[in-house]
């Protein structure tokens, strides 16, 4: 479960970094290898995608899948806090369903 | 067009973009969820308890786990493309759709069983998406 977790935990800050980075893309191989925050979210992408492999080998399907829908929580939270994007209600009342949809299937899986 | 606030400039454009990048996202999750079922399907090469080293080495050396990173990478790509439009908060949530096409295709691929819950979940995510796809930027 630890595992999952972190995994959704650092895949939130790979999300963050690629959209940071995805900013700031320019037409040339050069310029994309040299463009650190899109080098870190990737970086961040592949630890969380080590990380859930073996989370998800080990832990019960119904505690893990709310954990990896948990990503979208730090991730709203990231984009509040260091994007200054808009949380509003739809998204929040989105976030809610995914949440129970994530937990309703974890639950049939067993 | 609605405009939300009046501070916001957002343009049919601008609209048009965040669409595109939603519906990319939604490939992104097609695209992983194929992934995650080839990986499940490699991981069974894996010992009862593998080291992170095997299972890295493992990430490359075994065909199913190596086609499904793969195909993560490209899902990656597309991401990193529709995220240099449109809201990080709008578009990360809708990668929950990922578990609403692994839940269906583990029932034809590994003829898992579907049952009332899983029905529930996947009408309860893909419900909380639409939310998320009517939203407009602002």
């Amino acid at each position: 479960m630890a595992w999952v977790m972190g995994a959704s935990f650092f895949g939130s800050f790979g999300a963050l970094f690629l959209k940071i980075g995805a900013g700031k893309i320019q037409k040339s191989i050069a310029s994309l290898l040299t463009n650190w925050r899109l080098m870190l979210g990737i970086a961040f992408y592949l630890f969380s995608s080590v990380l859930f492999v073996f989370g998800v080998r080990k832990g019960e399907l119904s505690v893990l899948y709310p954990m990896v829908a948990l990503g979208s929580v730090w991730t709203l939270l990231w984009s509040k806090l260091i994007l200054g994007e808009p949380l509003t209600r739809p998204k929040l009342v989105a976030l809610g369903m995914i949440l129970c949809g994530m937990t309703l299937i974890g639950l049939g899986a067993r | 067009m609605s405009i939300g606030s009046v501070s916001s400039s957002v343009s049919g454009h601008d609209q048009a973009q965040q669409r595109r990048s939603f519906l990319l996202v939604v490939c992104c999750t097609i695209i992983g969820a194929a992934a995650q079922v080839l990986i499940k399907k490699g991981a069974s090469a894996l010992g009862a308890n593998p080291t992170m080293l095997q299972t890295s080495l493992a990430m490359v050396l075994t065909p199913a786990l190596f086609a499904g990173y793969s195909m993560y990478g490209i899902s990656t790509i597309l991401l990193v493309l529709a995220l240099r439009h449109g809201q990080l908060s709008l578009l990360y949530p809708v990668f929950a759709m990922t578990y609403v096409w692994v839940t269906i295709l583990s029932v034809v691929v590994f003829h898992e069983s579907m049952n009332p819950y899983k029905v529930a979940g996947i009408v309860a995510i893909v419900a909380g998406i639409a939310v998320l796809g009517r939203e407009q930027p602002a």
